[in-house]
């Protein structure tokens, strides 16, 4: 049995037809193969690799550790260290470190 | 009302499943960046079709339509002509379409939208085949890229979409580069600024389909530029402005060596590829002198 | 209300004058030409307030009537024959999203061969796209379908773009006297356009027409296939308030002589009123005939139709169309599914092709087939009238030697 009346309730209202409304992500850090790696010494925080970076997954900090990256949705493309232009980031076998 | 299930890196969703080392990330992040949140994208099918989104989960928090292959200028249109109809002087509609969807099918209504001058910016990232099919030869693919339809590599040059697009006197068209974001993102806040038919041609290499590793995408479009296989140019008020001259031009060796798409380029087809990009860019030389 | 002069193509743009569009996207194409042309003049002397898109084709005529309409603005868009085929894919687009525009299609053979002329190799090719259909029978209807078409087209349960389909030339191009609503009365109607479903708006975000898997394809195709049947409905409402309010009487269906029908035709477009005219000649000579005419034929009444042809015994539908390689016509086969289960002999007839007239002559003929069966004369009727004997021969050409 079809449900024919409109679910319309204060905060919902019911839409026909095909359109996309709930910002979602890929988990696509899964299918990283290789993870860059930062050497601290090397960097200087120009920000080239974030700034290229596919999935925007690089934050550089002016203090401390100098990237973070969002290991959900690194996609291990190695383009980061490809620009570096101080070839402070390697790429290394995920899983590597062990 | 779009909900929240992530949190977006600017306007686009941080999950995309665009192919590894693909850069039409970084242009639908740095457009919308530029463009701001009072924008309407139209995209057709194609790679760019991931921020459409699947079912009910969207990709982007700026709304907008999916149309078909051939007709993005024209929905563009009508979305252009309700706004400003409704007295909305405010909302920009841009597209985003691949070189299929521009330069073969597309061409029509994107030379409609040019000729009527309709209050649009048309962006085409040129990844120089039909690569979410599975790289088929489109007229975007260059003299002697190895496609699936052209296997033996294509025989014939790829067309001119800037000239074309020049031909229709647009008040601003230029190309950028994804190894270049800084001119691109400059580019972009100008065609913001310019009102009209605006298009930006941009170069997305395409590691699935031009056969180079994930990590090289940019390298790629730098030694693109290097050799004049890709001229950034400007359009502006009839006049054209180039970019700084490519330091090897009309030598294309080392762009083609970094991709299998023409490793079956012997020296001749080099040596014509060579002459080519030598006598296109003399050739716009010219023109900017005018 | 005012008595004016109008052809078919011109009381097509006064509905859509009176529905005050505010987007317009049109591509000129024979017969539908000055559909094009006068709603860019009403527009040029600010008798419309829209914006004219003079698009480069009809592909791109459906295209900006779907962006522009999905802002939240009712569009007019007009076409004809290999027009309507160009926009094909785009009119799936429109009736997917639930795009509620209204669209007067000016009925015109498709090519090949090429052909100016009316049948409805068009529309029908179009007929299971999405898109609610109405046939006019004269140019009053044009009009009158045109200004209900928005309101059904438009109804919350209906959401779902409509074609007013008039034979091109036969009606496109045939002056007759029109009453037509002021324009208080008609805007009174028809109303403003109001966004009911989904929009592109800065403000209330949503991406329209993503790719949909396989998980929600049937659902969002039935959700069509819903609105088709509050169509129904909401057209009987429409055309009853219609009625009330300009006093002319609209049909999904119209009975013609039917009660005590012994052979009656089906009839579909502006074919009608010559069939209405040969059967009170044969009424006059005692020959129990009557008619029905189609003129909602997406949805189509199925029930309507069993319920008028129940007691005639033999029934003629009238194709304007080839229906080539299909068991009977377009119409035919729609009106033999609907009575399956009723004892009627039903025979399908193909005619009227290209601009050939459907001629009083030829329902005689018809009909005259017809009673021959009702009368146990004859087991079968042609399905082919007005084909001349020679069909398979009209050229022989030279043969070098």
């Amino acid at each position: 049995m079809q449900q024919n009346t409109p679910m319309n309730t204060p905060s919902k209202r019911r839409v026909l037809g095909p359109c996309s409304h709930v910002l979602v992500a890929a988990n696509t850090g899964s299918w990283r193969l290789e993870r860059p790696e930062v050497d601290a010494e090397l960097c200087v925080r120009c920000g080239t690799c974030a700034r290229y970076c596919p999935t925007a997954c690089i934050t550089v900090h002016k203090e401390g550790d100098p990237l973070d990256f969002d290991w959900n949705y690194c996609k291990g493309c190695g383009i980061c260290a490809n620009e570096c232009p101080k070839q402070a980031l390697t790429m290394v076998p995920e899983g590597g470190d062990d | 009302m779009l909900t929240y299930q992530v949190q977006p890196k600017g306007a686009v969703s941080p999950g995309i499943n665009t192919c590894q080392g693909c850069m039409i990330d970084v242009i639908f992040r740095n457009v919308l960046d530029v463009m701001g949140p009072d924008t309407v994208l139209v995209i057709p099918p194609g790679c760019a079709a991931q921020f459409s989104g699947c079912g009910p989960e969207a990709s982007v928090t700026v709304p907008g339509i999916q149309g078909n292959l051939e007709n993005s200028a024209a929905i563009a249109s009508g979305i252009a002509n309700g706004f400003r109809h409704q007295g909305n002087d405010h909302t920009q509609v841009v597209v985003i379409a691949g070189d299929g969807g521009t330069v073969d099918i597309g061409l029509q209504s994107l030379s409609g939208a040019m000729e009527r001058n309709e209050d649009i910016i048309y962006i085409c990232y040129d990844n120089e085949a039909y690569m979410n099919t599975g790289v088929q030869g489109s007229s975007s693919t260059p003299f002697a890229a190895s496609t699936t339809t052209t296997p033996a590599g294509k025989p014939v040059n790829a067309k001119d979409l800037i000239s074309i697009v020049m031909a229709h006197r647009v008040p601003y068209a230029a190309t950028a580069s994804v190894a270049d974001i800084f001119d691109l993102r400059r580019k972009v806040q100008k065609a913001k600024e310019t009102k009209g038919c605006r298009v930006i041609h941009i170069m997305s290499p395409c590691p699935t389909g031009w056969g180079y590793p994930s990590a090289k995408t940019v390298e790629v479009a730098r030694e693109a530029v290097r050799c004049g296989a890709w001229v950034l140019m400007e359009y502006e008020n009839g006049a054209i402005k180039l970019g700084r001259k490519p330091e090897e031009l009309g030598q294309p060796q080392k762009y083609f060596a970094l991709q299998k798409r023409f490793c079956g380029a012997g020296e001749e087809e080099i040596a014509k590829m060579g002459a080519f990009l030598t006598e296109r860019y003399e050739y716009l030389e010219k023109l900017a002198q005018l | 209300m005012a008595v004016k002069m109008f052809d078919g193509n011109g009381a097509a743009v006064e509905a859509i004058r009176l529905a005050r569009p505010g987007v317009i996207a049109a591509y000129p194409i024979t017969p539908q030409s000055s559909i094009a042309e006068h709603l860019a003049d009403e527009v040029a002397a600010g008798r419309i307030d829209a914006e004219y898109v003079r698009v480069e084709s009809e592909h791109s005529a459906m295209s900006v009537a779907v962006g522009a309409q999905l802002t939240g603005v009712r569009v007019a868009t007009a076409t004809a024959s290999v027009g309507l085929a160009l926009m094909h894919e785009v009119c799936g687009v429109a009736a997917g999203c639930r795009v509620p525009i209204v669209m007067p299609v000016v009925n015109r053979s498709l090519v090949a061969p090429w052909s100016l002329w009316c049948d409805h190799s068009d529309t029908m090719a179009e007929r299971d796209t999405g898109w609610l259909q109405y046939y006019c029978a004269n140019v009053q209807e044009i009009l009158d379908l045109t200004l209900c078409a928005y309101r059904i087209a438009e109804h919350e349960d209906v959401m779902t773009p409509a074609m007013v389909c008039l034979d091109g030339f036969f009606l496109s191009h045939s002056m007759q006297r029109v009453d037509t609503p002021d324009d208080e009365a008609a805007w009174d109607f028809v109303k403003p356009y109001v966004r009911k479903n989904m929009y592109l708006d800065t403000n209330d975000v949503m991406f329209i027409n993503d790719l949909c898997p396989t998980d929600e394809h049937s659902e969002i195709k039935y959700q069509q296939y819903v609105g088709f049947q509050e169509a129904a409905r909401v057209t009987k409402e429409v055309f009853a308030e219609y009625e009330e309010r300009f006093g002319r009487k609209l049909h999904t269906v119209e009975s013609y002589r039917l009660d005590d029908a012994d052979v009656a035709v089906v009839t579909i477009g502006s074919m009608s009123g010559t069939g209405k005219y040969v059967v009170n000649q044969l009424r006059e000579q005692g020959v129990k005939a009557g008619l029905l005419r189609i003129c909602m034929f997406r949805p189509f009444p199925a029930e309507e139709v069993a319920e008028a042809l129940k007691n005639v015994k033999v029934i003629g539908v009238v194709d304007r169309s080839a229906g080539l390689g299909a068991a009977q016509g377009p119409v035919c086969t729609e009106v033999k599914a609907a009575c399956c289960g009723t004892s009627s002999k039903i025979f399908g007839f193909c005619g009227g092709i290209a601009g050939r007239d459907i001629s009083d002559g030829s329902f005689r003929k018809i009909f005259g087939e017809l009673t021959d069966v009702a009368e146990g004369r004859s087991e079968t009727c042609e399905r082919w009238f007005d084909v001349k004997p020679n069909a398979m021969n009209i050229r022989e050409v030279d043969v070098p030697c």
